[in-house]
Formats: structure tokens, sequence, C-alpha cells
């Protein structure tokens, strides 16, 4: 059953990439998300024996490569961390599959968009399962492919195309990190899988290396790598340049992949290695600024972008820093926490805003929306409910998972742990604002469409309304129910040996600190109202009077500006540079080609060499080996 | 299985059936018979495959000596002999050999339109040669066929080459004469030192330092000529712009690779002292070749140059491997000849299929034919993914196991070594997308047509090949282990006393 949990994803999408083309689209629409539904009920059962037996499982399915003392095997590893990570991946996973049957109904390619996107959960879910580093990064590339592929789905789209390519490009800049800190592990530990590194981490943790002439401790040397690697999956702050370009995809991609699932990859190998991190105190202060820079820097930029996909896409982004803030701080359960309850309510709001992008016929400019509340009322209030579970509000999921995290963050008692908590409450003021704006500018006020869209304006057909249902109920309740499970009383029990779990405070956050959290979000959702509901004109007086500070925010603070600039002109140039003079200039200008000008006054008898008669060419083969015999037999 | 094959001399088998079939091709009538003429070299070429499968079959991995030995006194009181063998490290190249010959043939059905009979004859003694080259226990043999193969490759470009194949031709002999001449010395005084032409007798011997440099130099200019490295490899774009397609198969899948054998069979096999005295300037080499090539091949404007380019990148993975003396490391470096010589001929063959079409291979010419050639685009996106090391497929093993013997090594040596995994998918996803992706722009492109049915089952074999190498690379790696132990230990001991 563990095997067909894995397998029938990849079983999906062979079917529905083989011969789906030559049968009509539904077959390819229901193989897949049946499989995958069938997936998903494999994993609620293996779910429920895990919850009885508390029993590691370790499949030893086939050895993989071999060489020397390397080994490593193909295995599924099923424990708490990973029984959680399947669950997430294949209940969303199958819920935007059923959601892809509407929302692409009338894409010309729809056995090729079911099949990647099986395609992807079966990577994902190989990741989440391995027992070992290289299997991890298996899926880990895997997804980063099917990542490729779903951003250039629409391959005729030249912005696609390019957000395709730089996606694969920046993640393979975090992966380059990746692989070397794996080999780095290997060398250290002798060995990839996860037990038997985590057995000999006590050995290293004083253990120092020397590279290029400085000491460096090992352990924060390859967790540093590692991390980076976690960047580029997980969009942290420098690496992130991707993400919101990713939404060039279609929007259950956005979904399922650049929110709910792939990009918390990351912090699900952050807190996979737990073991190896916790002891590596740079790397993980290392890990809390990264994240607290993150989720403010994102949520800055969120606040004045347009598309309603790339506000999503930054709140993604930053929601990524809060969970990074927490593995930061060494509370791996409160990060996937709040990764759980994050794919339930970021899954809701991205599938609310496809819902939005199909009522009106492909509109992505918020500017351009307005008013929508009455047309499409149960889009509105999914919305409403993933904004609520977003900012944190009482009860709903993201309450319980974030107040974790910010908590876990002050009670951390460094200089990272407060700069963390201080960033984090100011953060979710923020996402307080945007996620406001958004509902203001998409569902309230006045029309600003085009009017013949606006009316034709209707509500989506139930197999899209359905999945955004149960994914609000997640939004909801997931965090209360599973609020013991992940950090309660029974989390110690619960997680086991699968990642490292601290000691909860026993003393709670003082009453002053909690109200000034409170009062952060209220602020936000007020300044929202104000500026978006009552005082329209507002966001525009206030963007030219600041406008230097507007265009900073506007300009997502000239990343991708730079980069283009130092990166990938640059290396275009380099590459002209190195072919023009390198090659043909230097070298085959001192090397063939200078020596063939010696040769050209006797270019004649040259020409007459290049007879192409066999027998020419045989014959002065047989009369060199004949010299050279004879030559041989007298010397 | 199938153990008659021990009863008869095999490997002298696999090696002349190419060359019995170019004679039998040129007993053929002249006339209008192109099509029996390509249905025998195929016949021959087949023939030859099956045998040396069944070589794979009936190989012991456990023995690092080698095996189905053959030896024949050649002539005089001189200790030349006719003297062949298999082992691991020549096993699979051979294999590559056969498994891409039938397919260059194929290939080459429809777009070789004159002196089609001397151009199959040309190919099935090329793999004649190629073959005896791998399979030679005695060097002064192995000399004789490393250099033969030279000509017909040589003749394939210079008469079925493209406009400019006369100057690419020259190019290519002018380097590779430099490296013979070198290696030619090279031979006879190590036959006057030592007595023996053995590859065996000669891993032991003890060459005096001095001497041992200057061998290890004069067999190094033949191999880093052949594999390429940076700075001797502006040979190979020109060379594989004007090859036929097929050609550029054999070039990229096996002649390189003939450099990557060397390497490991005589530089680090005989001279194990100076291959340590020259490694770190083999590996600064090998890393410039990497990011060097990697950056001009991003500005290619010709989909063959690109390629050819990405070799030279993909090689020196290869000799960084090699000269990290590792197990890991040389492994990896043997995968990473397979793979590529798989891969690398599947690209060479696809821009074959698109240029038979449209006569082109300039990039620009391109845009947009996914929606014409969905299949096709399938299949190179496959061949590009193993190109650019997606773990999975075959190119990912080879890169990984590399970068591992080099961290092992030293650490610097593989970040360096795995700057490939950003700068290769930077050149390959581009590549990628400007042939298939974007809207149709040029008006000629509206009428491409799939991928045939010939073209179908040329390029699935490799498909197949490079999940197996990808997933199951032990298939591959466990007939290595005992001859490359072999090698390291040897190359150990010596290093000591």
């Amino acid at each position: 059953m563990i095997y067909l949990i894995v397998f029938l994803p990849l079983l999906g999408f062979l079917f529905s990439s083989i011969i789906g083309n030559k049968l009509n689209n539904k077959f390819s629409q229901y193989i897949t998300s049946g499989f995958l539904i069938l997936s998903a009920f494999f994993s609620w059962i293996i779910f429920y024996k895990f919850l009885i037996n508390k029993e590691n499982i370790d499949l030893i399915m086939i050895n993989w490569i071999n060489s020397g003392d390397f080994k490593v095997d193909w295995a599924i590893r099923i424990d708490a961390l990973s029984i959680i990570m399947l669950m997430v991946v294949s209940n969303i996973s199958a819920l935007i599959h059923i959601y892809s049957i509407g929302y692409m109904s009338k894409d010309p390619s729809i056995p090729r968009f079911m099949g990647y996107l099986s395609l992807f959960t079966f990577f994902m879910l190989a990741l989440v399962t391995s027992n070992n580093l290289l299997q991890l990064f298996f899926g880990w590339e895997g997804v980063g492919l099917a990542s490729y592929l779903l951003i250039g789905f629409w391959h005729h789209k030249e912005t696609a195309n390019n957000a395709a390519i730089k996606a694969f490009i920046v993640n393979r800049i975090g992966d380059f990190s990746f692989v070397i800190g794996i080999v780095g592990i290997y060398f250290i530990f002798g060995t990839l899988e996860f037990d038997e590194i985590f057995n000999q981490v006590d050995l290293y943790k004083e253990s120092q290396f020397n590279f290029v002439g400085i000491e460096i401790s090992t352990l924060n040397f390859l967790c540093t790598l590692l991390f980076i690697g976690a960047m580029g999956k997980s969009a942290q702050i420098g690496l992130h340049v991707w993400l919101p370009d990713a939404m060039e995809g279609p929007t259950p991609v956005s979904a399922l992949i650049h929110a709910a699932t792939m990009v918390t990859a990351g912090v699900f190998m952050v807190a996979r290695m737990s073991p190896l991190f916790i002891s590596a105190n740079t790397a993980s202060n290392i890990i809390i600024l990264i994240g607290a820079l993150t989720a403010i820097f994102a949520a800055l930029i969120a606040l004045t972008q347009n598309d309603i996909k790339k506000v999503i896409a930054y709140s993604t982004c930053s929601q990524l820093g809060y969970m990074f803030v927490a593995a930061g701080v060494g509370a791996y359960n409160a990060a996937i926490f709040h990764l759980t309850t994050h794919a339930f309510f970021k899954a809701l709001l991205f599938l609310s805003a496809g819902s939005v992008i199909h009522a009106l016929g492909n509109e992505q400019n918020m500017q351009k929306m307005g008013g929508l509340a009455k047309k499409i009322p149960i889009t509105a209030s999914m919305m409403w409910i993933g904004s609520l579970a977003i900012i944190g509000f009482p009860f709903l999921s993201g309450y319980y998972s974030k107040e974790s995290i910010i908590e876990s963050a002050y009670f951390a008692n460094t200089s990272f742990g407060n700069l963390a908590y201080y960033v984090g409450i100011i953060t979710s003021g923020l996402t307080a604002f945007y996620s406001w704006r958004l509902i203001f500018l998409t569902f309230y006020g006045k029309n600003r469409s085009e009017q013949d869209l606006f009316n034709k304006a209707h509500e989506s057909p139930l197999v899209m309304i359905f999945p955004l249902i149960l994914l609000s109920f997640g939004s909801i309740f997931v965090g209360v129910v599973c609020y013991d499970l992940f950090i309660g009383n029974n989390s110690i029990n619960f997680w086991g040996n699968s990642i490292i779990v601290i000691e909860k405070y026993s003393n709670h956050m003082p009453f002053t600190q909690l109200l000034l959290g409170k009062l952060f979000i209220s602020i936000g959702i007020i300044l929202a109202t104000v500026f978006y509901f009552y005082r329209n004109d507002l966001p525009k007086k206030l963007s030219t009077k600041y406008n230097y500070l507007y265009n900073i925010l506007i300009n997502k603070f000239y990343f991708d500006f730079i980069y283009n600039k130092i990166f990938v002109i640059s290396s275009h140039n380099l590459g002209k540079l190195l072919w023009k003079q390198g090659d043909e200039k230097t070298i085959d200008g001192f090397g063939p080609d200078g020596l063939s000008k010696v040769i050209d006054k006797l270019s004649l008898i040259a020409g007459r060499f290049q007879t192409g008669y066999l027998y020419h060419y045989a014959f002065v083969m047989l009369i060199g080996l004949v010299g050279f015999l004879t030559w041989y037999l007298y010397v | 299985m199938f153990n008659f094959i021990y009863n008869i001399p095999i490997l002298s088998i696999v090696i002349f059936l190419p060359l019995i079939g170019a004679f039998t091709i040129f007993l053929l009538p002249n006339k209008n018979n192109s099509n029996l003429v390509k249905i025998t070299a195929l016949f021959f070429s087949f023939l030859t495959f099956i045998f040396s499968i069944l070589i794979w079959i009936n190989f012991d991995n456990n023995i690092s000596e080698y095996q189905f030995v053959e030896k024949i006194k050649w002539f005089g009181n001189f200790n030349f002999y006719y003297h062949i063998g298999i082992d691991g490290i020549s096993l699979f190249l051979v294999l590559l050999s056969t498994f891409l010959t039938p397919i260059c043939v194929l290939a080459s059905w429809n777009n070789i339109k004159v002196k089609i009979k001397e151009y199959m004859i040309a190919f099935l003694i090329l793999e004649t040669l190629i073959i005896g080259m791998f399979l030679c226990i005695d060097l002064l043999l192995f000399y004789i066929f490393f250099e033969s193969v030279l000509i017909p490759m040589f003749l394939i470009i210079g008469i079925w080459g493209g406009s400019n194949r006369v100057y690419a031709s020259f190019k290519f002999f002018l380097y590779t004469l430099l490296g013979s001449v070198l290696m030619l010395l090279a031979v006879i005084y190590i036959y006057q030192q030592s007595g023996t032409m053995d590859i065996r007798e000669l891993q032991n011997h003890n060459f005096t330092d001095n001497s041992e440099y200057w061998l290890w130099l004069a067999f190094f200019a033949s191999f880093a000529v052949k594999i390429p490295m940076w700075p001797f490899h502006t040979w190979l774009p020109d060379a594989h712009v004007e090859a036929p397609t097929a050609g550029s198969v054999i070039l990229a899948g096996i002649l390189l690779k003939m450099g990557g054998y060397g390497f490991i069979r005589f530089s680090l096999g005989i001279f194990p002292v100076a291959s340590n005295f020259f490694s770190t300037y083999v590996i600064i080499l090998s890393i410039i070749a990497i990011i060097y090539t990697s950056f001009v091949a991003l500005a290619q404007k010709d989909i063959k140059k690109l390629i050819a380019y990405s070799s030279v990148a993909h090689m020196g993975i290869v000799t960084i491997g090699i000269f990290i003396f590792n197990q890991q490391g040389i492994e990896g470096a043997m995968i990473q000849m397979i793979s590529h010589g798989i891969v690398s001929a599947a690209l060479f063959l696809s821009v074959g299929v698109l240029y038979d079409r449209m006569h082109t291979r300039e990039i620009s010419f391109y845009g947009g034919i996914v929606k014409n050639m969905p299949k096709y685009a399938v299949f190179f996106m496959i061949f590009t993914l193993s190109s650019i090391g997606l773990p999975g497929t075959s190119g990912f093993i080879g890169e990984f196991l590399t970068i591992l013997g080099a961290y092992k090594f030293n650490i610097l040596v593989s970040i360096f070594a795995a700057t490939g995994i950003i700068l290769g998918a930077m050149y390959m996803l581009y590549l990628y997308k400007r042939i298939f992706f974007g809207k149709i722009t040029n008006s000629k492109l509206e009428i491409i047509t799939d991928l045939n049915f010939r073209e179908t089952i040329i390029l699935a074999p490799i498909i197949i090949l490079i999940f197996w190498i990808g997933l199951y690379p032990n298939s591959f790696l466990d007939p290595m282990h005992a001859p490359l132990e072999n090698i390291i230990t040897n190359y150990e001991n010596k290093i000591i006393s």
C-alpha cells in the first residue's frame, strides 16, 4: 500500500502522457485524479495505522548506486515527519487535480497538464519518503523539473518560457550548494542514510576543517550548504526571484507547487536534518536571519503588487520565512505545523484567486477588478476564510501555527531570536494589510473591469468549488485538530525520533506581548480598510508623495534588474568573448590556423592529399606502417 | 547462458565481423543497389551488437583480469602479439561502439546521397578499428588501431561533410597528428626499455622518474587532443559542424572516449607516478574546460556547435574524475563517458532530424516547433535533461560520483566541478527554449513533420538506456569495480614506494 501511495501518481502520469492523447480528455482527467484520490485515501490509512502503532517503517526497494565504499538505496521511509508530508501532499494534490478538471477544461492540452501534475506529485512523494539524502535530491530535482514544465506550460508565451528557465536555473544555484553539502556529508559521515548520519552527529559536534586556509566548523559549513539549497527551493531572499515569475503557470500549479507543497521542501529538508541543524549554531542563526529578512521583505513587496497572484506569491515567500525562523530557533515542529496549515490556506487562497481569474476571463490585475463579491459570493467567502487564516485570526489554523512560531522565537532568548520575534509581529501586520487590500480591491468597491466582462462573471462550476470548500474546512480546523499532536503535550510522543522536538516552555508569553501582536494585525486590517474601502484616493496620493519609497517596492527592491544586469547579460557577453577572442583568435590563431598559414605554401601538395580515394589513404597508411616496422627491425 | 561463446574466438569475431561486412559490401555489384548496401551494413553491424551482448551476458564481474583472452604471436622474434582481451573498463566502451554503429547506419539511411557504398564501408571499417582499439592488450597493436581510427573518420568528414569540410578535416588531422607522432616515439621507447608490449606487464614495470614524466607527456598529448581537453579542443566544434550526422555520432559517442580510455588504461595504469605528478595541471585544465566551454556554448548560434562545446565541458568532468585517483571518481568518469556517449549521440541524431527536414542548423531559424513535433520535443527534452544531469537520468550518476570523488581529493575541485550543474542547465535549457518554444515565426516551419518510424526506433533505445543507467547504474558499475580497484591499488602502491 505504501508503494501504491508513491507510485500511483507516476502511473497516472504515464497513462496520461502516453495514451492520454489518443483517448479523450476525460480519460486523463479521471485516471490522474482517480489515482491521486486513491493515493490520498491510502495515506489516510497509513496515517491512521501510524497513530495507533507509532511504528517507523523503512522499506528498502533496491540498491541504487554502489561504487567503492559508496552505497545508496531506493527506499521508502515512513515516520511521523514523512507521514505528515504524505498527508499534506497527497490530499492537496488530489483536491487540485479535481479543481484542474474544471479550471483547465478549455485548454487544448489537458492530458499533458494532468500528467505533469501527477508527475510532480510522484517526485514530491519520493522526496518526502526518502530515507537518504540522495533520493531526497532525486525528488528535489524532480519537483524542480515538474515546476519548470508547468511554469512553461503555455509554451507559446515568451514570458512563461523565461519564467520557467529562471525557476530552473535559480533552483540549480541552490542545488549546486546542496550537492556539495550532500557530498560533504558523505565525506564526513561515510553514509547518506538519515539514521546513520544522525547516530554519528555527536562525534562531529566540535570538528573543524581547513577550508582555503580558514578553520571552520564542519557541521556549520555543511548545514549552511544544505540551507542554501533550501533557499533556492523555498524562495528565500536572494534566491526568491523565480517564485513571483512562476505565476506565469496555470493557477492550479501555483496553488499546488508554488504555495502548498514544493516550495516547502526546503523547510521539510531542514526539519528532516534537524539533528544536524540543532548542533550547528551559526548555520541556525543564518537561517533565522534569512527567514526573518525574507518574511518582512516579501511582505513589503506584496503591499504594492497589483497582480492578484503575485500578491499571494510574495505572501508565500513571506510565510516560508516564518517557517525558517521556526526551524532556525529549533522549533522544527512549529515549522512543520505552519507548513501544514499554510498548505491548506495558501492553496485555498490561490484556488480562490483562480476562481476569480476564471470568472473574469483570465484577468489578473486587481486594479481591473472590484465589486465581485455580489457576483461570486462563494469564492469571496473562501477568500475571506483563507485571509483570516493567514493573518492568524483566533482559532483558525494560521492562528495556532503562527502563534507558536512567534512564541518560540520569543522564548529562544537569543539576539537572533528577538530580532525574528519583532520582525515576526511587524510582518503579521503587513500580512493583514496586503490580505485585506486584496479582498477590497477584488471583491468590493466599484467595478473597474469592462462592464460586459463583469456582467458575464459567474461562479465557478461545482468541480472547482468543491475542492475550495474542503480546503476551507482544512484552513479552519487543521490548526485546532493538530495542535495537540504537533506542538502540544502529545508532540514529543508523536514526533518520536523523526525530528528534534524541544520541550515546550512551561510559561506563557506576557500579556503585553500577546497584545502587541494582535495590535499590529488590527492596525493592518484597519489601514487596509481605510485605504481601499473608505478613501480610495489615498493610495494614489501616498504613492506620489513617497514616490521614492513606492518605486523601490513596486520594482521589488530591484532584484530582477540587478540580477539581469550582472548575471544574465554578462554571461552571454562572456560567452561571446571567450568564443571569439579565446577560441578563434588565441587558440586557433596560434594553434592550427597559425600552423596552416605556414603550411599554406605547401597547399598545393596538401590539396592533392584530399583526393577522397580510399586506396590513397590506405596506401599512405601502409607505407607508414611498413616504414615504421622496417625502421624498427633495424634499430 | 550461451556458453558456446567460450569455445569460439568471440572477441575476434566482434572485431572482424564489421570488416567482413565491409568486404561483403565491397563485393556487391555497383549499380542501383543502395538498399542492399544499407541492409547489408545494418545486418553486419547488428550482428556484431548481438555478439557483444553475449559477451556482456557471460562476463564475470568478479575478475579484475582480462577475459576471453586470445593471443597469437605476430611474427619474427619480437614480442609483438595479436593479443586481445576484455575487462570491465573496455566492456562498455565496446558495447557503446557496437550499439551506436547500427544506429549510425540507420541514421544515414536517407541523407547520404553520394557514394553510399564507400560510406558504409568506411563506417564498418571504423567499427572494426574502434573495437580492436578497446580490446588490445598489446601496446603496439593498440597504437596501430588507435591511429588507424583517424583515417576513416577523416574520410567521413572530408568526403561526406558540409561545405567547409576541408578546413575542418585538416584541423582535425593537424591536432591529432601532433599527438600521434609523440605517442609513437613513446611506444618505441617503452619497448626498448621494457622489452614487452603487454599492458599488464607494463603496469608492473618501473620506469625511471624522468622517463616516466616524458612518456606520460607524450601519451597525454595524444589523449588530451582526442578527449579533447582545453585548450586542444578547437578542432571538435568544426569537425562536428562539418561531419554528417552519423559522423558526429561516432565522433562524440566513441572517438572522444578513446582519450578517456587511454587516460585510465595507460596514463593511470602504466604511469601512475607521473599521473600523480601532473594531476594538478590536468585538473586545472579540466576546470577551465567546464567553465570556459559552458560559457562559449551559451553564445553559440549553431546547434551542433553548441552541443560540441557542451561535450568539451562534459569531458572536463571525465578528466577530473580520472585524475583524482579514487574509486568513485574513476567510476564516475566511466559512467559519464558512457552516458555522454549515448546522450551526445542522441543529441546529434536529433539535430540530424531537424537538418534533414530544413537543411539548416541555425538556432534562430527554429522556434515553436513543439507544436508540430510533440514526440520529438519529448525525446529532445529527455536528452536535454540527461545532459544537464537530472537525477534519475544517466548524466546524473557520472556527474555525482565524480563530484563525490573530487570532494575526497580536494573540496575546491568538487566545488568547481559542480559549477557544471548550473552552467549546463543554462545553455541547454536556453537552446531548448529557442528551438521548441514560442510561436512559430518562420513560415517554413509550418509544415515540419514529427519523427517518423525509423527515427523513433533509432532514438527510443537510447531513452531506455538513459533511464536504465540513471535508475539502476549497478548493471554498469559492477563489472568495473574489480579492474578499477586493481588500477587504483597499483597506483597507491607505486605512489607510496
